[in-house]
């Protein structure tokens, strides 16, 4: 196992032997991770690895059977997706989690619209189109249901709807899967200027390529435990290893045993 | 155009086509229908054929009288119907209004005319019992996942026995003839100048509201409606509103009943259509688990639902005590209940949750109380008139399943 390199920032959330089973399967089994501010903490793994079940143990989707979420030293639980939210951790879900009924406006603004008693629209309209306008959107209106946008434009507006309350952790299940490529890179940007400014993010991903063009750390997930923490200079070959399990045998220890040396 | 304009926030993509002018409004409204986005055009279009119908049959149908009538019916399944469409903006469905009304007159029966309770205390007391009643459901749909349809379905039974229950023996309360609260629901006709009034307020809030947020938007760089297209709009609500009412005070005027119905339509429509609250039932209807993990407090919402279709239940109640000057056993049975969800369905508001305006309840109800009013007027046997109000709502179910099928297809939803 390589060791990265230690982060410099506030450790903002650190999970100490987090578990999760739904029913007989296990889905998490002593999950340790630490996010720290400013800092991208790539989580990567094979499918039914666990990754997406991670994310919603920490947006509160899911409350975890066993383990210790702390927040700034403190120890926290994430009993709703309000309550992570009111922490600053926001989440950018793979399944979307958008209102088809409902505008982009009204999707970005869910939960949090402007002047409760009396909805702002016009300041809400401003900021959402400001917020989409950032991540180089091309959404042709902002008045129209989100049922008629496509599988990229409602991913850009999950993002801008992660953004809005200036959340301390960004998580991104998969942003990049559903967009083109000028989208990616504006999704990449973004990445990095979210972590300039101090945020912690964790991103899922299978690609490989958009991993290492942004991580800090890379974080394996196998079969619903940690497999390993990397770098972004780690080889390939060591990540796809760890990430499918042909690690587990004594010449991908002694690989790794190198490496870590190396280091 | 001498120089090109910077264009406004909202108008930068190249792609999309923007309504200008009144002929581009009419074609972005022919295709709005189009794509299954009916609004109120069913329930205007069905509206027309039924009164053409029935005046044809029967002169009388279109007289001010009958129609000053049929307002005062109107008046006590719409407020049911109001809060039908709370229920089913959230995919849900209530039962039991019928009898959740029926125990409100009841109540009103009990404690104020045996009892001697003061009446304002009666109503608070009906009102309360059922908030209290529509909480039960909220919390058995939160806590125990108990599909509304079944809780509201063993509900409308409980209710009728507590209702027999309260009214014991004799089966009925009258109510004393020359009460305010008859005089209310039978008799009390706003006077000619007041309802000229509030007729003109619609248009011109329509026109002040409207001038504001243009100013707003543009002021904000964003692209903002024309202000002539506001006043002709303005204009032609307030022509419309000031022909009814002129219509009607050749009869009798306008009832206060009716008044404090559209009164309440208003309110909630400002309530679903400009608050947090409402943008959170409407999100909660259309995708509950994405309401949840936007922050949305989801089982708060099924409460309020719940404990204000209860609530309106009873107060629609309340108020057919008082048009029928007597709480007795049949008050609430028989067509009350299917006719509250059919004015809301046939309205617009969808079965299927996530979409619905107050304003449903207000025109499907007129449609509901025409069919009825006309068939009595044509001296036709229940029987009758129950089949064909069941067809009706079975034809408007129909329209909206059929335009839902059509907005997911032309992606609207």
């Amino acid at each position: 196992m390589t060791t990265a390199k230690t982060p410099t920032g506030e450790l903002l959330l650190s999970l100490r032997g987090i578990s999760k089973n739904f029913g007989a399967v296990s889905a998490l089994t002593d999950i340790e991770l630490d996010v720290h501010a400013g800092e991208v903490v790539a989580l990567v793994g094979d499918n039914g690895a666990g990754k997406s079940t991670l994310v919603k143990v920490l947006a509160g989707v899911h409350q975890p059977t066993s383990g210790n979420i702390s927040y700034r030293g403190k120890p926290v639980s994430l009993s709703s997706p309000a309550a992570a939210l009111e922490l600053g951790i926001a989440t950018v879900f793979q399944d979307l989690a958008l209102c088809e009924n409902l505008d982009v406006v009204a999707n970005i603004f869910l939960g949090q619209e402007l002047n409760p008693f009396r909805l702002d629209e016009v300041a809400m309209e401003v900021r959402a189109w400001t917020l989409l306008n950032e991540l180089a959107a091309r959404i042709p209106s902002v008045r129209e249901p989100i049922a008629s946008l496509s599988g990229g434009q409602r991913q850009t507006v999950a993002i801008a709807r992660s953004l809005l309350l200036n959340p301390q952790i960004i998580m991104l299940d998969e942003p990049t899967a559903a967009l083109g490529v000028a989208q990616t890179a504006e999704v990449l940007n973004l990445v990095e200027r979210v972590r300039d400014k101090g945020l912690g993010v964790i991103m899922i991903s299978h690609n490989m390529a958009d991993v290492r063009a942004v991580a800090d750390r890379i974080v394996v997930l196998r079969l619903g435990r940690n497999n390993g923490v990397f770098t972004p200079e780690a080889s390939n070959q060591e990540l796809v290893g760890a990430i499918t399990g042909a690690t587990d045998n004594a010449v991908s220890r002694r690989e790794s045993r190198i490496a870590e040396e190396a280091l | 155009m001498s120089e090109p304009k910077k264009p406004t926030l909202d108008r930068a993509d190249a792609r999309v086509t923007h309504a200008s002018g009144i002929g581009g409004t009419i074609s972005a409204f022919i295709d709005q229908v189009k794509s299954g986005d009916l609004g109120a055009l069913p329930v205007i279009v069905g509206l027309v054929i039924i009164w053409t119908v029935f005046t044809i049959l029967n002169p009388i149908f279109l007289s001010p009288n009958n129609l000053v009538n049929m307002l005062f019916d109107c008046s006590t399944t719409g407020v049911i119907a109001l809060g039908i469409v709370c229920v089913l903006m959230l995919g849900e469905i209530d039962l039991s209004v019928g009898s959740m009304s029926g125990v409100g007159s009841t109540i009103i029966g009990v404690l104020w005319v045996n009892a001697g309770v003061p009446l304002p205390l009666a109503i608070l007391a009906a009102i309360i019992a059922g908030a209290i009643i529509g909480s039960i459901y909220a919390t058995l749909r939160n806590r125990l996942g108990m599909p509304s349809f079944v809780s509201t379905l063993s509900g409308l039974l409980a209710l009728l026995g507590l209702q027999l229950y309260l009214l014991g023996a004799t089966g009925s309360i009258n109510l004393p003839y020359s009460s305010n609260m008859v005089n209310f629901g039978q008799l009390l006709i706003m006077p000619a100048v007041v309802s000229y009034a509030l007729c003109l307020l619609p248009g011109l809030v329509m026109l002040v509201v409207g001038l504001q947020t243009n100013a707003k938007r543009r002021a904000a760089n964003l692209s903002a409606g024309s202000s002539t297209g506001l006043a002709i709009k303005a204009a032609l609500t307030t022509i419309g509103l000031v022909g009814v009412i002129f219509y009607l005070n050749l009869g009798r005027g306008v009832p206060w009943m009716f008044a404090l119905f559209v009164a309440l339509v208003l309110i909630m429509n400002y309530a679903f259509t400009r608050t947090q609250w409402g943008r959170s039932m409407k999100a909660v209807g259309g995708n509950a688990e994405a309401a949840r993990r936007a922050g949305i407090n989801v089982r708060g919402i099924y409460v309020s639902a719940f404990v204000l279709c209860s609530s309106f239940a009873a107060l629609g109640g309340v108020m057919s005590s008082a048009r029928l000057a007597s709480a007795s056993q049949q008050a609430g049975t028989g067509d009350v209940n299917l006719n509250a969800i059919a004015a809301a369905v046939i309205g617009g508001t969808s079965l299927f949750g996530g979409r619905g305006t107050a304003f449903s309840a207000l025109l499907g109800i007129i449609v509901i109380q025409s069919i009825a009013n006309g068939l009595t007027l044509l001296n036709l046997s229940s029987s009758l008139r129950y089949m064909i109000t069941g067809g009706v709502l079975a034809i408007a179910v129909i329209v909206d399943s059929l335009a839902r099928q059509s907005r997911v297809s032309h992606g609207r939803a």
